[in-house]
């Protein structure tokens, strides 16, 4: 079996949580025998060097691809295809400054996505975006022509374009995967032009794939999608197996609470602020930090000013990589006070390096972990009394500790792949 | 002559309302009482009350060939004194028949014998006196929190004055033996040990509505068939179960007071069985062997063991603070912060924290009013830093306590290094032999 699968980033040029996962689930494709992925990603060409493969389609697009034989870090090779298109990705403001400052041929047109690979849509992309969008699923076009394959797997709204003309070309059977719906990145005022292309791409699929029931009611309701052809399929994480050993010794008497990710609507920050300032009314041995960036950084910065707790409450500005591992090793707890989150990896990655967390109810990740504390993301009461007592029982942070390590480590990305497979089975029956 | 010890375990828990670390220091009222009302309620109109209307017909109709008997814990006759006092005058009425005796337990329904044996004393003369002040008789035998057994509790129990107990037939203490013998204590002989005969316990307690056991629909027939199949040297059968069985766990559309109404019948009639008292059967029956059981029991689980109640450490560490104030406690009359001292030791809140039921998601616990173990453990442990603020004001900290402490602390750490030393003496000797 052979997929052809459509993303929008892949590690190591983009590290973002839509990334990460695609590169776990083909990974854990790829471990199951007689199944290849062709994964193919858009990418604009500074790059001369590259051994560039040029297409010219019938339409007059010019379609540059280049197939790289990317070794994974297991058995198979991974078909893994550039393909020319003027849309960038890019995460943080330092990337998009590097790229900016190469000389790309054409109208680039940069777009900011953030930890998740979603795009926080403002609008000043402009009509642009959408022909551009349109454009890769030209390219998409071109390349299902020139290559062989059963089954399309499209990952998230962008991609969806790509994976119907890839349809429309060779009439095999579609599976789009949706990692997050416009209606989480928006906080309900959902942009109509988006809110068009995904629903064009759940109803031109044969299969759906959600990572999560939260994201699949969505789904199902918001997109009046028939609910037979919804599975949810749960993310996974890379196992660590020294994690909580790992633990930064630190000030015993200090404990560090942590909220990381972006300061926006959806990620809830303000009730973090609202249970820290609840907390330290109780408390003193204790500091809370926000760690990230985004629109709602300013008036989060003068909410913990008026609340004067600044003394105990720190913003980092946005972390990547190895600063992220290392706040999570001087944390004591982290907090996820998501608003609506499809599915939420950052909790996982937290457990596995033995750190206790709280998650919303409103998170996907909330329906498949035990070991965590559970709260409604709007209950500051229920969130400063958990984080009081992970803070001051040290028996209930150490079983949660084990008990959640553990549990983290079991969510294997293996399982996650056999389940996208018996998808494309059932799909492939049907045709 | 073959008996049947048809006995019944009653307890409601006072469990707690939601109590968040803002409260802490500044509101010492710990209970859900709208919670434990209506749980109550339900359950006395729908299990107690009627159960207890058919014994008493069937104790009218059989006469002194059924009798049962009962352990009510401390903190569900209070909660029937606050919310339902009509069963507490059902309960004297079965009493007056004379075919019903009333067994001993601790007044908290505590695990206080896993760590202390002079506060779990004390609870159980407390819950004696009530119980003889009620119902008029002194009860003669004792039986533990969740069935709860060793060698040492039973040695201790008879200390106290008590000739039998009650405890788990746990497969691992009886071998090849069977449970329908009368037995004794390893380190006091005349201490009489009744065991669970958990198989025919669970056909009525758990499976009885269970459509998918092979033996399903269990009839009062089929129940009297099974005891004539037993080994005919077998004496006595011992039924222990929760009151709750009939009408609350099994429902009664289910049938199980039909069940229970014929049970008598059937058995009188087919069976060389009647029912009878703990204190009689140890009357009349001679025991035909030890049972060492070096390690607790108790009837919970396929392991027969305690770690529902203390097998994580966020059980443990809420024991260990709990009984840590019992000295102070030894030193305060106030009678509020003795009842919540009380209410604090149920093994319902260290059940709520257990961990075990994580894997097979079942609900174990009825009226759980937790979401899981966490959260039980966070609310418990904020109630326990309210109650050992005041506790600690109403006995504060003076040097010579501390030194006390100081040494008591000492005293532990050295026995248990004495324990330590012998456990390793004793293999040292096992090798040399």
């Amino acid at each position: 079996m052979k997929i052809l699968m459509f993303g929008w980033e892949f590690p190591p040029h983009i590290s973002g949580g839509l990334g990460t996962a695609c590169y776990g689930l083909t990974k854990g494709l790829s471990k199951i025998p007689g199944l290849e992925v062709l994964f193919v990603v858009p990418k604009s060409f500074g790059d001369e060097n590259q051994q560039a493969v040029e297409l010219l389609g019938a339409n007059q697009i010019p379609v540059k691809i280049t197939q790289i034989e990317r070794e994974l870090k297991f058995s198979k090779k991974l078909h893994y295809i550039e393909a020319g298109s003027n849309l960038v990705p890019y995460t943080t403001p330092e990337e998009y400054f590097n790229l900016s400052q190469k000389k790309l041929k054409g109208k680039n047109i940069y777009i900011e996505t953030n930890a998740e690979g979603c795009i926080p849509f403002s609008g000043k992309y402009g009509a642009n975006l959408y022909q551009e969008i349109y454009n890769y699923g030209l390219v998409a076009a071109q390349i299902a022509k020139n290559y062989e394959f059963d089954v399309i797997h499209a990952h998230d709204w962008l991609t969806y374009p790509a994976g119907m003309a890839a349809k429309q070309v060779s009439g095999k059977p579609l599976v789009v995967h949706v990692h997050a719906t416009d209606f989480d990145r928006s906080g309900g005022s959902v942009n109509p032009s988006v809110y068009r292309i995904e629903k064009e791409g759940l109803d031109a699929a044969d299969a759906i794939i959600t990572v999560s029931n939260l994201t699949r009611n969505i789904v199902i309701n918001n997109y009046k999608i028939k609910p037979t052809k919804v599975t949810t399929v749960y993310n996974a994480v890379e196992p660590v197996h020294n994690g909580h050993q790992n633990h930064i010794g630190k000030a015993d008497n200090e404990k560090v609470v942590t909220f990381l990710g972006r300061i926006t609507m959806q990620k809830g920050p303000e009730y973090f602020i609202e249970a820290a300032n609840k907390v330290l009314k109780n408390m003193d041995n204790v500091r809370f930090v926000m760690a990230g960036s985004g629109d709602m950084m300013d008036k989060m910065v003068e909410r913990a000013a008026s609340l004067g707790i600044m003394d105990k409450f720190h913003f980092t500005g946005f972390l990547k990589g190895e600063d992220v591992f290392k706040m999570f090793a001087h944390s004591d707890l982290y907090i996820m006070p998501s608003v609506s989150e499809p599915f939420g990896i950052s909790p996982l990655e937290a457990m596995q390096t033995g750190v206790p967390v709280i998650i919303s109810k409103q998170s996907g990740v909330s329906e498949i972990l035990k070991h965590a504390i559970k709260i409604d993301f709007w209950d500051i009461d229920k969130m400063a009394n958990a984080i009081y007592a992970i803070l001051n029982y040290p028996a209930l942070s150490k079983t949660i500790i084990e008990n959640g390590w553990e549990e983290a480590n079991n969510l294997r990305w293996d399982e996650s792949a056999q389940q996208v497979h018996e998808v494309y089975q059932t799909v492939l029956s049907k045709t | 002559m073959k008996y049947i010890c048809f006995y019944f375990q009653i307890h409601q828990p006072f469990r707690f309302r939601n109590y968040s670390f803002f409260d802490i220091g500044k509101d010492h009222y710990y209970y859900n009482d709208y919670l434990n009302e209506s749980v109550l309620q339900k359950v006395v109109q729908k299990s107690y009350l009627p159960t207890n209307t058919l014994m008493l017909k069937l104790i009218k109709e059989h006469g002194s060939k059924f009798k049962i008997s009962f352990s009510i814990s401390g903190s569900a006759l209070d909660q029937f004194e606050l919310y339902a006092p009509e069963v507490i005058e059902s309960f004297k009425q079965l009493a007056q028949t004379g075919n019903v005796e009333f067994l001993a337990e601790t007044s908290a329904h505590s695990l206080a014998s896993q760590i202390d044996f002079s506060i779990f004393k004390k609870q159980i003369q407390q819950h004696a006196l009530r119980i003889e002040q009620l119902f008029g008789v002194k009860p003669k035998i004792f039986r533990n929190t969740e069935l709860i057994y060793s060698d040492q509790i039973g040695a201790e129990i008879y200390k106290m004055g008590f000739k039998g107990m009650l405890t788990e037939g746990a497969k691992h203490i009886l071998g090849w033996k069977s449970p329908n013998y009368l037995y004794y204590n390893a380190m006091q002989p005349k201490m009489k040990l009744l065991l669970k005969n958990y198989k025919l316990s669970d056909d009525i307690a758990f499976r009885f509505s269970n459509k998918n056991w092979d033996q399903y629909p269990l009839t009062a027939e089929k129940f009297a068939f099974w005891l004539t199949e037993l080994n005919p040297k077998e004496e006595v059968v011992n039924l222990f179960l929760d009151y709750e069985t009939f009408g609350e766990h099994q429902w009664a559309d289910s049938g199980i007071f039909n069940f229970l109404e014929s049970l008598p019948r059937a058995v009188i009639k087919n069976t060389p069985f009647t029912f009878e008292t703990p204190s009689a059967i140890i009357k009349k029956l001679q025991p035909v062997a030890v049972i060492n059981v070096p390690h607790a029991i108790s009837w919970a689980d396929e392991e027969r063991d305690l770690t529902a109640w203390l097998g994580n450490c966020m059980q443990n560490e809420a024991f260990r603070k709990l009984y840590g104030l019992s000295p102070k406690i030894d030193q305060i009359n106030d009678p509020k912060l003795l009842q919540d001292w009380e209410y604090l030791q149920a093994s319902d809140h260290f059940y709520y924290m257990s961990t075990k039921w994580f894997t097979d998601g079942e609900v174990h616990a009825y009226f759980n009013p937790y979401k899981d173990p966490y959260e039980a453990f966070i609310n418990y442990m904020n109630v326990l830093t309210d109650f050992a603020g005041r506790v600690n004001s109403f006995v504060p900290d003076t040097s010579e306590n501390k030194e006390i402490n100081r040494l008591n602390g000492m005293l532990i750490e050295k026995i248990t290094e004495i324990e330590r030393l012998k456990e390793q003496l004793k293999r040292m000797k096992k090798k040399v032999s």
